[in-house]
């Protein structure tokens, strides 16, 4: 490769001087390859001028959107932003206050132990589902295309429109579950937005929705495993199930491990269909999660600079729910 | 192999897979239907289909007199359309840069861009929405100025994820085709624009795609930048609906229907790029 390259260097510092019309690479053209080793795509862009031009627009919205905004997010949890688009500019009393508060708040305890609630859902239900929806994939003939188009399709729809959606299935004055209990011969009708059940109704559509995703991550692990491996296994005696065990599942472990990182990181940021199916944490405050309370705070209450200060919580936590995952699921090399 | 006989353990697996299939399918099968009848009888009977003496529009009818379906539709498409040109225009140029130009600073730069994938948009939305009005583009009257204020930072929030994504298409793009353009006497613009832009297609589809439904889907930035009802996007319109009339069982459902219908065309001819689309973060390489 690299040998091939210098020849052609050769040949272009010749048909250069009659084709080249652009400066830049006129520039570049000046500096005919010495050394050995030098190749064609080093002259090319050489000329270290149009970089600033292709990378400025990019990083500036970086860091003016994203760089910026998050220390100054950590700035203003300190300090008194009285309306949202306001910039704090009095330090608050103590300075630390809104933290004080963060511990003290009854509704923080709450936000934080349901989404922790949420990730393990997210990582059994999600990931679960999907790894044995995945390995009956890989065993049939026919249709798994089809089950895959439509497994995937909840990802697709926007999480507010199917809050909606489940707020029809699980309405309390006859939706389609209560429909399907009473014709089973339930009597009585179930209301599941009660304290009791808030958390399972809410957590069912969203862990539901990307159940999916996962399989079709799952699916592609699966298909990367050699074919020979199982027909090995299987001379050898191993039974289906064994193979399963023994084979599929260490050889999808760090597809898996991707996967168990993407539910953390995702469950940490769901905000759609919790608020569009139990907004502002009814029934009872009790079904909060640490975005929707970060939102919550900010835009109903409008104590802004708390709610800079759980949305700094929201950060550490998810640094140490990932930190947490990346040490119990390492990855590993075959 | 021989021909496998239609066994139990099979025919336990598909049970099993349609099974799931239905809990994907059947509950949008079902809120379209019941969105034909009227409320009263999707409680009654919400399973039966919506034909002869249960069939109505009046649904329909309300939805499109009170809400403004149409304009939220054309809000949603201005927005995410503009997102998704944006963050291909300018992650192509600076993926282009940072995988085919040696200089100093580029790993620190690529650092920033992965570290710039950990932000939750909670950690970023305050003090952006004080920037922007600092600016006068956030929480103003101008429907053009309320669509910059949004578009601008979920490109923002969508910019690590593609410069990601094309980098890694673009490293395994030969160098020669770059350098016979060079030799007709391309300059890098032109490089990027007629080599590498037609080359990396594909992954620009996948950006496009991942971007645009991000755009579209994402409710949280819509509370903060879209308030006033003429610039609502459909995300926001639903909110809207469901927290005002969330007893209006059949308008419910004729919205969600309107919502998900367009969604369910698009991707039944698009669902292999727009598969590949959501996941190639997590599968690249």
């Amino acid at each position: 490769m690299q040998r091939m390259q210098y020849r052609k260097v050769w040949i272009f510092t010749g048909a250069h001087n009659k084709n080249c019309k652009n400066e830049n690479a006129g520039g570049d053209a000046s500096g005919i390859p010495e050394k050995e080793g030098v190749h064609m795509g080093a002259n090319i862009y050489k000329n270290k001028k149009p970089l600033l031009l292709f990378l400025l627009p990019a990083f500036a919205f970086m860091i003016v959107y994203l760089y910026y905004p998050f220390f100054k997010n950590i700035f203003d949890s300190f300090m008194q932003v009285k309306e949202l688009g306001i910039s704090g500019e009095v330090w608050n009393d103590p300075w630390y206050s809104n933290y004080v508060k963060l511990v003290q708040d009854k509704n923080i305890w709450t936000s934080l132990k349901n989404t922790v609630i949420m990730t393990l859902v997210t990582i059994v239900g999600q990931v679960g589902i999907a790894l044995v929806l995945a390995l009956m994939v890989d065993n049939i003939r026919r249709g798994a295309k089809i089950f895959r188009t439509m497994y995937f399709f909840p990802i697709v729809v926007s999480a507010t429109a199917l809050g909606l959606l489940f707020n029809l299935i699980f309405l309390y004055d006859k939706g389609m579950l209560n429909q399907i209990l009473s014709a089973l011969g339930k009597e009585g009708l179930t209301d599941w937005k009660e304290e009791k059940l808030a958390l399972f109704t809410m957590m069912l559509p969203v862990m539901w929705q990307y159940v999916g995703f996962y399989f079709v991550i799952i699916v592609t692990g699966l298909n990367n495993i050699s074919e020979e491996l199982y027909e090995a296994a299987a001379i050898d005696g191993a039974t289906k199930l064994k193979r399963i065990r023994y084979l599929t599942v260490p050889l999808l472990h760090n597809v898996l491990c991707t996967c168990v990182v993407l539910a953390v990181t995702g469950a940490l940021k769901v905000f759609d269909l919790p608020w569009t199916m139990f907004p502002k944490g009814m029934p009872l405050k009790s079904t909060f999660l640490t975005g929707t309370y970060m939102y919550y705070q900010t835009m109903i209450v409008k104590d802004i600079d708390y709610g800079a200060a759980i949305a700094v919580m929201i950060v550490i936590l998810g640094v140490i729910l990932s930190k947490a995952v990346n040490t119990i699921f390492k990855e590993k090399d075959y | 192999m021989k021909k496998h006989k239609f066994s139990l353990s099979a025919s336990a697996v598909y049970l099993c897979l349609i099974l799931w299939a239905l809990t994907t399918v059947y509950p949008i099968v079902w809120v379209v239907q019941n969105s034909f009848k009227a409320k009263n009888k999707i409680l009654e009977d919400s399973f039966s289909l919506p034909l002869g003496e249960l069939f109505t529009l009046a649904n329909y009818r309300k939805a499109f007199e009170n809400l403004d379906i149409f304009s939220a539709y054309k809000n949603s498409i201005f927005i995410s359309g503009m997102v998704c040109a944006i963050v291909i225009l300018l992650a192509g140029l600076a993926s282009f840069a940072l995988v085919r130009y040696h200089f100093k600073l580029r790993d620190t730069l690529y650092a920033l861009v992965v570290a710039g994938m950990m932000f939750p948009v909670f950690a970023t939305i305050i003090p952006v929405y004080a920037m922007e009005t600092s600016w006068g583009i956030a929480g103003t009257k101008n429907w053009w100025l309320s669509m910059l204020s949004i578009i601008l930072p979920q490109v923002a929030g969508n910019l690590s994820f593609a410069i990601i994504v094309l980098t890694g298409y673009i490293r395994g793009l030969p160098i020669e085709l770059e350098e016979s353009a060079f030799l007709e006497g391309c300059g890098p613009v032109q490089i990027f624009f007629k080599v590498i832009v037609p080359l990396t297609k594909p992954s620009f589809a996948t950006v496009a795609i991942f971007s645009f439904l991000w755009s579209y889907n994402d409710l949280f930035t819509q509370m903060f930048f879209l308030r006033r009802p003429e610039t609502r996007a459909i995300t926001r319109l639903l909110n809207e609906l469901s927290s005002n009339e969330g007893t209006d069982y059949g308008l419910m459902a004729a919205a969600v229907s309107l919502v998900v219908i367009p969604v369910l065309i698009v991707y039944v001819f698009l669902q292999k790029y727009i598969i590949k689309g959501m996941t190639a973060g997590a599968v690249k390489g």
